[in-house]
């Protein structure tokens, strides 16, 4: 258990003389509070996974130090570090019983005979492993075999942080939620930090309490799943997250207003000293953008069709040239294809070079 | 459902038939034919039953004396020689290179034994054998070593025992690196994060998945040692004395040299019988280690 600080860390995989903007994770410097449970939330080939490997000693850093309890561990090898790692495919013993695969981290370890079997009979019952205790575990299902995977994660009390690395992939999708669940009483239960790994938004938003999204090797939020949909901090963040993702426009921003294509949206917030030469956009969640009948004095759009997502409508409509996404009222029909655009002021952001600029009052 | 009768289907069998009956099936109904009958020369043969099986397998005859020393002769060669060369294979497997222009380097080293034809190896070490202008021989016994693989039983021993590890430990260590090699990072970084020792990451991952080729790999040593003829008669001639002749170097003296074909044929006969069995057995251990008895059953 300890607080994990990562300072300055970065990682290429072709080593430290590479170009700093093909590293693998750029340089990053954060901090793991001792008993989070977080989740790396990013595409593919953004560095996440590298990232993890990074903490967990598999892969050394080209720069950069991990600090467990503030002790400087980057030198140390993975066996020395004490943290614990599941990955995306199951990783069996092939030769031994799935008890004899729960208790291998405890044996290598040299904890007495007793203890590593109470704590077996407790891993097992929590993944429900119980009945399979004596059964080798090659013959058992990918479900299974990740399940014992998990439990060599967990069987170990005092690691620094148990580190998933998108450790659902292979499990049906109905029990892919039972142990998340489960995963997450673990946490409750065992005050361990976690990290976890995916791709997924669902997986990361209900499994953690700080989501850390990357974007082409960088750190590009961190922050509660609410300030993530909120408040995104970069406009990759925006669309990556929520679905339909937030819209981004292209427009111009002077003061407490927004123009787009010609047309004016109030700001909440003051914007005067945007950086010359930036891209400025805004953007907004479809959730905050209601269609209307067309009015003067609202911003027309062509509607090109409506999802219908059971509780909630959208219409996906066209400004110029630029896709949108907003939400359709309970009851509202739309007469002929062209809707006006209602917008919430506070829940309209504006970025510059995609990331967000917090204005003055 | 009335399937239809079609005659003609035996004329598409025929070809193979006929290969199969020229070249497996009538030369081994002729030495099944021999091995019951004793033969003069001259084309003269005379109907002897069960006779040579039988002298075959009671050591107080002249034939099963000389079938049944060298059986076990041969037996214990090839304990020996796998007891060496499949641990020996597995060390070299584990340490060769995995990646880099090594690799290709060390492929092509391990390989080349295997590519020299039995009797060029024979007559390699026979030559670097001799204690006169052998570079081995000559070296052991300028540094006061008695070796003479002519005159000495152990000598000769020793040095069909080191041909055929030098020639054949290439390809079971060939055998296990192919079967390392397929096994994902993952067990390694997962071995790694579980705290195991190089012992352990041995005993829990590498062996388990080198299972297979293992297997492949005794069976054909085993097979070819136990019918190994060429090397040793090159090097020794299945002495000093008869102290290394092998079953198939008894099988030639017998047939070619002495033209006693009925012994010979019963002799290959049961020759044959023992390589089938001894794999057959070899096998269904090695299948059914470690498999379990229940039938599969998934966890949910």
């Amino acid at each position: 258990m300890a607080r994990i600080d990562l300072v300055d860390l970065a990682h290429s995989y072709s080593g430290n003389a590479a170009d700093p903007e093909s590293f693998a994770l750029k340089p990053v410097t954060m901090t793991w509070r001792q008993g989070g449970a977080y989740a790396l939330l990013g595409p593919s080939g953004c560095g996440k996974t590298t990232l993890l490997n990074l903490i967990s000693g598999i892969v050394t850093p080209s720069r950069g130090k991990i600090l467990f309890d503030a002790v400087d561990i980057t030198p140390l090898s993975t066996q020395k570090r004490n943290i614990a790692q599941v990955f995306q495919f199951p990783v069996i013993y092939d030769t031994m019983t799935v008890g004899q695969n729960l208790a291998f981290p405890l044996k290598n370890r040299g904890v007495p005979k007793g203890e590593i079997d109470a704590r077996v009979a407790e891993i097992a019952r929590l993944l429900d492993l119980t009945p399979y205790l004596e059964r080798k575990a090659t013959r058992l299902t990918a479900d299974a075999k990740q399940k014992i995977s998990l439990g060599r994660g967990l069987v170990r009390s005092n690691v620094a942080a148990i580190l998933f690395d998108e450790p659902l992939t292979v499990i049906d999708p109905e029990l892919k939620w039972q142990l998340r669940s489960k995963l997450k009483a673990l946490h409750r239960d065992l005050d361990l930090t976690m990290i976890y790994v995916t791709h997924d938004q669902t997986e990361a938003l209900t499994f953690a309490d700080t989501v850390v999204v990357m974007h082409d090797g960088r750190v590009v939020q961190s922050g509660t799943p609410a300030e993530l949909f909120d408040k995104p901090a970069h406009t990759f963040v925006g669309y990556f997250i929520g679905s339909p993702g937030m819209n981004i426009v292209p427009a111009e921003v002077r003061g407490r207003e927004a123009r787009i294509d010609g047309h004016v949206i109030a700001l909440r917030r003051n914007y005067n000293g945007l950086p010359a030469g930036a891209r400025i956009e805004i953007g907004v969640r479809p959730e905050f953008v209601d269609v209307a009948p067309p009015a003067p004095g609202l911003l027309s759009a062509a509607v090109e069709r409506i999802d219908d997502l059971g509780r909630i409508r959208f219409a996906r409509v066209r400004i110029g040239d630029a896709k949108f996404a907003a939400r359709v009222p309970a009851g509202f029909s739309i007469p002929d294809k062209v809707a006006g655009l209602v917008f919430d002021p506070s829940h309209v952001h504006v970025y510059a070079d995609s990331r967000l600029i917090e204005g003055s009052a | 459902m009335d399937k239809t009768i079609n005659q003609k289907a035996w004329f598409l069998v025929l070809p193979v038939f006929l290969v199969v009956a020229f070249s497996a099936i009538l030369p081994l109904m002729t030495v099944v034919n021999y091995s019951m009958q004793d033969t003069f020369g001259n084309n003269q043969f005379f109907w002897n039953g069960v006779g040579w099986f039988k002298e075959l397998l009671d050591p107080t005859t002249d034939l099963g004396e000389r079938f049944l020393a060298s059986l076990w002769r041969n037996l214990f060669f090839s304990a020996v020689i796998l007891a060496i060369e499949v641990p020996l294979g597995i060390v070299v497997a584990l340490s060769m290179p995995r990646e880099g222009w090594t690799v290709a380097a060390c492929l092509v080293i391990m390989a080349l034994p295997l590519l020299i034809p039995w009797n060029v190896v024979g007559t390699i070490w026979q030559i670097f054998g001799r204690p006169d202008i052998g570079l081995l021989g000559y070296t052991l016994n300028s540094l006061g070593l008695h070796y003479n693989y002519v005159a000495n039983d152990l000598d000769a021993w020793a040095t069909v025992i080191v041909m055929d590890v030098w020639h054949w430990t290439s390809l079971v260590a060939l055998l296990c690196y192919a079967g390392l090699k397929s096994i994902p990072d993952a067990y390694y970084q997962a071995a790694q994060i579980d705290g195991a020792s190089r012992w352990a990451v041995f005993k829990a991952i590498q062996l388990p998945k080198m299972n297979r080729v293992l297997l492949i790999a005794v069976l054909l040593r085993f097979m070819d040692s136990f019918m190994i003829y060429t090397e040793p008669f090159v090097v020794t001639g299945g002495g000093p004395g008869n102290s290394t002749t092998f079953v198939s170097i008894e099988l030639v003296k017998i047939a070619l040299g002495q033209f006693d074909l009925g012994k010979a044929a019963a002799l290959s006969l049961v020759y044959n019988l023992i390589i089938i069995i001894v794999c057959w057995v070899f096998y269904t251990v090695m299948t059914n280690a470690g498999a379990e008895r229940q039938p599969a059953k998934g966890v949910a």
